[in-house]
């Protein structure tokens, strides 16, 4: 018995303690944030707390810009992508056919093309058709980025209804709105929404295509962060304040869709 | 079931519904890479449009050639592999000792996973700056009050530093992965093993390992083929140097064609991206057609 409690204590320890270190960056980070530039150079826990960074990060004119254009790409193309994806997987989760299956191993498969295999075709089609540093242009890479996966967690989110009630709201005279609206609304929505905001996530937190077809009009937060590996990057306390703007909406998305996180990149092979 | 509605209808009506996805994940597939293979075999340069023409193997020649070629591909070959030991291992043992309902499991367990949602750009710039700068990095002043000198890190060490972000961005993903896989490990089985006198040690390698093995392929897989494209952490840190010590194919491609505007030997080593993925996107389809067919 005093071994297990030796142990529990233990496991405890080891526990919090692994768990404090890996988010120690994050941590330290926003801790930063709330420093002036002198003290960011300094690994001081104490310190009084200023919004200076802050203030100096909204103060640039272009940062709303940036905020902006993460917020349009990514729920743009997360609204795009759901409606070619919802039709699609509403087909196949409720009239399969032999070539389903197939259909959805093939959609996968597309994901797992490297986007740099593509790269300079895409820059170039770009580059062409004007389209470089336009926010449409990204909307439209991330929706098909994202689309097999959103197809994938639709299509498992649907196979969850039973196919009984659907045939007993279509007895009771339902139309496809009714249907849609008052049976496959309540019981597929959570799951839907949960999708989406890992949709969200991913493009919001995507830095290859942002990087390489935007530069300041259509960039998002990704490009913005980015700009201070230059020497701007010398003033941490502002790199720590945009930082910490622009990651912490994400990471609570994040916490609230782990589940759908593991099974929607690992193509449901993990549930 | 006479008087389903959809019934009436020939199950191909409602092909119209999921043509959309299908065509426009078939040019998206398609065209790009026509394009690539297409370039890669003729001459093109976008700072020299007089040189035309087709190139036959050319293209495939210079990217051999090249003083970055071999070193890229190592330097790719290290960066997947080293961050596949290391998040795997470290995953593995954390879902472990996780699983081990302890006090406040679930939120250390949510700090855990935060790494994974910081953006690639900013998980970069933290590291770099704040933590391994070589003067006033927190790693630096560590040295300094045991008076040792800083490391340069991204100077002498870049390729690792690279490693150690990368490693820390996706460790949450096989720590998340491998958790929820061991909780739909048999209970039962496990108590029956420890009356059985079976030793932790022994049920972690006998039966634990052998319940993840499923879950470990898919995180080896899935990661690959991420960790295969890992650019925004180099392009902010190191851009592929010194010379050419962190420059992995992703980055090769990116500084061939987009630096040097050389379309045809970028797309040349775009090809070889693509067919490196693609194996390992082989097993990885085989396996979920595997889980598919099970599952339905």
């Amino acid at each position: 018995m005093k071994q297990s409690i030796l142990s529990k204590w233990l496991t405890t320890i080891a526990g919090w303690g692994v768990a404090l270190i890996v988010f120690f960056p994050i941590f330290w980070m926003t801790l930063t944030a709330f420093k002036t530039e002198k003290q960011a150079y300094s690994p001081d826990i104490f310190f009084t707390p200023t919004l200076q960074s802050f203030r100096d990060v909204f103060a640039r004119s272009d940062y709303l810009t940036f905020a902006l254009n993460s917020i349009y790409v990514s729920i743009g193309s997360t609204l795009l992508c759901y409606l070619f994806a919802f039709p699609a997987a509403y087909r196949m989760a409720f009239y399969p056919t032999a070539k389903t299956q197939d259909t959805l191993l093939w959609m996968l498969s597309t994901k797992m093309m490297p986007s740099v295999g593509v790269l300079i075709p895409i820059y170039l089609l770009f580059k062409t058709g004007g389209i470089l540093d336009n926010i449409w242009g990204l909307i439209v890479i991330y929706a098909l980025m994202n689309l097999p996966i959103a197809v994938w967690m639709a299509y498992t989110y649907l196979c969850e209804v039973p196919p009984a009630i659907l045939e007993a709201a279509r007895i009771d005279g339902a139309n496809i709105w009714g249907e849609l609206w008052h049976v496959l609304r309540p019981i597929a929505l959570p799951g839907l929404t949960s999708t989406a905001l890992l949709l969200i996530i991913l493009s919001w937190n995507e830095a290859f295509w942002s990087i390489n077809l935007t530069s300041a009009k259509a960039a998002p937060l990704t490009v913005f962060i980015a700009s201070y590996s230059s020497p701007e990057g010398l003033f941490w306390a502002k790199l720590s304040g945009a930082s910490v703007l622009a990651v912490a909406p994400i990471l609570v998305m994040g916490w609230l869709c782990q589940k759908q996180l593991v099974s929607g990149l690992t193509f449901g092979a993990v549930k | 079931m006479s008087t389903n509605v959809a019934a009436a209808k020939p199950k191909h009506f409602f092909a119209f519904l999921q043509a959309p996805s299908v065509v426009v994940l078939f040019l998206w597939m398609i065209v790009p890479l026509a394009m690539t293979i297409y370039f890669a075999f003729i001459r093109y340069s976008l700072l020299n449009p007089d040189i035309s023409g087709f190139a036959g193997v050319e293209n495939f020649q210079f990217l051999w050639e090249d003083p970055a070629f071999f070193p890229s591909i190592w330097n790719s070959v290290l960066l997947v592999g080293s961050v596949l030991i290391i998040t795997v291992v470290a995953g593995t043992a954390l879902a472990v000792l996780y699983d081990s309902n302890f006090f406040g499991n679930k939120i250390a367990a949510l700090l855990v996973i935060a790494p994974f949602f910081v953006m690639p750009t900013v998980s970069a710039l933290i590291w770099k700056n704040m933590i391994m700068h070589p003067v006033y990095g927190l790693i630096a002043m560590g040295l300094q009050k045991l008076g040792l000198p800083g490391i340069d890190f991204f100077g002498e060490y870049p390729l690792l530093s690279v490693i150690v972000i990368v490693s820390w961005e996706w460790m949450p993903f096989a720590f998340l992965v491998l958790f929820t896989a061991i909780k739909s490990f048999d209970q039962e089985q496990k108590e029956a093993a420890i009356v059985d006198g079976a030793g932790p040690v022994q049920l972690f390698f006998s039966l634990i390992l052998n319940h993840l093995s499923r879950a470990i392929s898919v995180v080896v897989m899935i990661e690959s083929i991420f960790l295969l494209s890992i650019f925004a952490e180099i392009h902010t840190t190191t851009s592929g140097g010194p010379g050419t010590a962190s420059t992995n194919l992703t980055y090769l491609i990116f500084s061939l064609g987009l630096r040097q505007f050389d379309i045809g030997i970028a797309s040349a080593g775009g090809i070889l991206a693509v067919i490196l993925a693609n194996i390992v996107a082989y097993f990885l389809v085989k396996m979920l057609a595997k889980g598919l067919k099970q599952g339905s």
